[in-house]
């Protein structure tokens, strides 16, 4: 596989009132890495990952996932490709059941019967929800939530994950379990966040946007203990957290 | 408001079914040329808001709460096909769900709830606009009285399947001026109530409202949005009287029509009651009064003021008991 | 909502039969004729015997008709209102058409009440929702009421927060023209609804979505499940015929 995962190519983009949203973005993350994105709120990250699987397309640049190009023709394709977990997972768990929201993905493909149930089984168990299946949403905890909208997008079995905010709004707990989950699966990440502990965890590698450019890209633990560019960013890590140390221990 | 299984006969209950189908069937079909696939979840949220709506008790006075229907708001928020779908679903959904509605009488509560509400609401809301002078302050009145009309005329398309197909054989005219004496009361509550509502969705998401879409209001004072409720609310009031004083006298000689073609035809199970034999006016028309026409309006407004208390209690009861029994999820 | 959980037979039966089942009771139930007392009375024990398999104690089941309440005192009203010949009963004249009335109307209300939370208290949501897709309702309003039903829970905390965060702040509205506040929350969270119906189409769409609601987990009822689920609607359905032919 010598082709990235995902690529940005020299990516703009303008909101419809004219402001610059995206400027010139490049961004590649090969196969099996898991790839922090940081910045600032407002930055632009959640325009760019909408970009990903062709709900924004690029004014000039063009974003490419396993060598497909994104374009209204391969954006089925792309979206099964991507699979994009958006922050508010109440927006991600729409059908009655759980086993139905993991089985929306796949069957609109065309997948069905014996091969969906698998499916279904599959990613609810890499996610630790399986005894969940036929549960209704809304009586799942918040962090159960999050983790089933990840299976949502695993049933597709795409080629890489695209994570927005993913331990936002967890308590310690449920936020560990979710760690634990991403680190378990074998597929490549690339995950958008505040919390630089978790970056600096589970990525080895990290790129900072702001202002809609992507102002520095290096090992993760580079740029955390990058004071300058961390506090020029609107940047800070949590106190007395030094990555040096945590990365030896 | 939900009709139960039992209160009309088989014919009108298949009647209205059909009705009910086939518009229900136009709206989704408009619904989605409007919207294309968005369609889908949108009206699922927008169904979600006005059940969550149905459930809220806003007090009306000392103890006693109403309950908002969202018909016409449901219309001028996001269009007629797509509101009258969303308030279909929504009374489907109670009637399969939480029983609340005769399975049997699905067809006329999705009628009267959904689809007179809507039609009556957008239509009348449209028309006003046209009408009168574009402001936001033009918006709020429109909403007022279209909401308000349209729990009326909610009620009057009762009344008449009543008149084809109900059991009881009461006289239509009591059962008119109660209903629409009544539920011109709740009107108002939801009049008030949709109207605060638009406002508060125009002060910040004007783009939002379907009702307005093709009205230039951009540049207008927004203002009226913020004031008062009383000021849009007198305006729409007034419009609304004028209506009813107007429609009044017809309505009143009106049941005695459809009384007579209800028996003619049998659908009323009246051994002995024939129509011939008493003078449909016997029972509007109030002694000493030559003039027939002021004797009707006379004997409406005495109806409805004297059917008012009795009315007034009915809707004491139910409210108290929905607000019991209307628990949240 | 009224969902009790349990795994009896009634439970177990696929929702389309029931639903239909339903239908053809409430049917049944609406054609009798006012006179048949004994037909009515029958087809409560059938519905009281639906309840004993379904394991569904009486207390549950009565405080579900409280929904019936208006309907109560409409029909009770009726013997007051009535025209035409009129009888004395304990010293009240009331309409013989309008004891009629009250009699026929609460009946049949009061046995549809009961079929139907019969159903809704053995049936979840989602697999109400699968059968009516099995029954050909269109797929359309099958989605739209999943997504109602999925999301009220959302909309209606948020209005209660809402009302709550204002009682904090000392709103208690008491009167009609004391409901700006809470009529302008409605607006906010209208606001919030529609936007989240546009977000959760951006996600419908991120998996996949086309246009087409996929339908999955029903399966098809076998013949003897359609003929156990409506054995109970046959017998009202012989019930009615019986009363409007025969024994009159």
């Amino acid at each position: 596989m010598s082709e990235p995962s995902l690529e940005v190519v020299d990516l703009s983009f303008a909101y419809p009132d004219g402001r610059q949203a995206l400027r010139n973005v490049d961004l590649h993350v090969h196969h099996g890495e898991r790839v922090a994105l940081l910045g600032p709120n407002g930055a632009g990250k959640t325009t760019l990952l909408l970009h990903l699987n062709g709900i924004l397309r690029p004014a000039s640049g063009e974003v490419r996932v396993a060598g497909l190009v994104v374009s209204d023709d391969s954006a089925l394709e792309v979206r099964r490709r991507v699979g994009l977990v958006f922050q508010d997972p109440d927006d991600q768990l729409f059908m009655p059941t759980v086993g139905e929201d993991v089985a929306f993905g796949p069957a609109n493909f065309g997948v069905e019967g014996e091969e969906l149930e698998a499916r279904v089984a599959e990613a609810l168990s890499a996610v630790s929800m399986l005894e969940a299946r036929e549960r209704a949403p809304h009586h799942l905890s918040y962090g159960e939530r999050r983790r089933v909208a990840i299976a949502t997008v695993l049933a597709m079995r795409p080629e890489i994950l695209v994570l927005d905010e993913p331990t936002s709004n967890l308590d310690p707990a449920s936020r560990r379990e979710l760690i634990d989950v991403l680190r378990g699966l074998p597929i490549t990440q690339l995950i958008v966040t505040h919390d630089l502990p978790f970056a600096l965890e589970l990525c080895a590698r990290a790129l900072v946007i702001d202002d809609g450019v992507i102002v520095a890209e290096d090992t993760t633990v580079e740029i955390l203990t990058d004071e300058l560019l961390m506090k020029t960013h609107r940047l800070e890590l949590p106190y007395r957290f030094d990555p040096r140390q945590q990365l030896s221990s | 408001m939900h009709i139960p299984d039992g209160f009309l006969n088989g014919a009108t209950s298949a009647g209205t079914a059909v009705i009910a189908a086939g518009g229900l069937g136009y709206s989704i079909k408009r619904a989605g040329a409007y919207l294309q696939d968005r369609r889908i979840a949108l009206t699922g949220l927008v169904a979600a808001f006005i059940f969550a709506l149905q459930m809220l008790n806003f007090p009306v006075a000392a103890g006693t709460s109403g309950h908002v229907l969202g018909g016409a708001l449901a219309v001028i928020l996001v269009g007629p096909w797509l509101g009258i779908t969303a308030v279909s679903v929504v009374v489907i959904v109670q009637a399969l769900i939480l029983a609340d509605g005769g399975i049997s009488a699905l067809g006329a509560n999705i009628l009267n709830m959904a689809m007179v509400t809507g039609l009556v609401g957008w239509g009348l809301f449209r028309l006003m606009m046209k009408v009168i002078p574009k402001s936001w302050t033009s918006v709020l009145v429109s909403t007022f009285t279209a909401a308000l009309v349209s729990v009326v005329a909610s009620s009057i398309a009762f009344v008449i399947e009543y008149a084809i197909g109900g059991r009881g054989n009461v006289d239509i005219a009591t059962v008119f001026a109660a209903m629409a004496g009544v539920h011109f009361l709740i009107g108002v509550g939801e009049g008030l109530f949709s109207a605060v509502t638009v406002a508060a969705v125009g002060a910040s998401r004007p783009e939002l409202i379907a009702g307005i879409e093709d009205l230039d209001l951009a540049g207008k004072d927004r203002s009226p949005v913020r004031s008062g409720v009383w000021g849009f609310a007198a305006a729409g009031l007034v419009v609304a009287v004028l209506l009813v004083l107007v429609a009044a006298p017809l309505a009143s000689s009106e049941p005695d029509g459809l009384e007579r073609v209800a028996i003619d035809q049998r659908f009323i199970d009246s051994a002995e009651d024939h129509p011939l034999s008493e003078s449909p006016l016997a029972d509007y028309g109030v002694s000493g009064i030559e003039d027939e026409s002021t004797g009707t309006r006379m004997a409406g407004l005495v109806g409805v003021l004297i059917t008012f208390g009795v009315g007034a209690a009915i809707v004491g009861t139910f409210v108290v008991i929905r607000r019991k029994s209307a628990t949240p999820v | 909502m009224l969902y009790r959980h349990g795994t009896t037979p009634v439970h177990r039966l696929p929702p389309q039969v029931k639903i239909v089942a339903l239908l053809v009771f409430v049917l049944s139930v609406v054609v009798m004729p006012r006179e048949a007392f004994w037909a009515y009375a029958l087809a409560g024990c059938l519905l009281v015997g639906v309840m004993i398999l379904a394991e569904l104690p009486a207390g549950f089941v009565a405080r579900r008709m409280i929904v019936e309440v208006p309907i109560l005192v409409f029909a009770l009203l009726l013997p007051f209102f009535g025209q035409g010949e009129t009888t004395e009963v304990i010293g009240l004249t009331l309409s013989v058409e309008g004891l009629w009335g009250a009699w026929t109307i609460l009946a049949k209300a009061t046995l549809g009440v009961a079929a139907s939370i019969i159903v809704s208290a053995t049936t979840t949501i989602p697999d109400l929702l699968r059968g009516l897709d099995r029954i050909r309702v269109p797929r359309v309003l099958t989605a739209i009421a999943g997504f109602m039903v999925r999301y009220l829970d959302i909309v209606a905390g948020e209005f209660s927060r809402r009302r709550v965060a204002m009682a904090a702040r000392g709103y208690e509205p008491r009167w009609l023209w004391q409901n700006g506040p809470l009529a302008q929350s409605a607006g906010s969270l209208f606001i919030r609804s529609f936007e989240r119906g546009e977000r959760v189409h951006q996600a419908m769409v991120a998996r996949g979505f086309t246009g087409r609601m996929p339908v999955f987990g029903d399966r098809p009822a076998t013949t003897r499940e359609w003929w156990i689920g409506l054995s109970v609607s046959l017998a009202a359905v012989v019930l009615a015929v019986l009363s409007l032919t025969v024994l009159r």
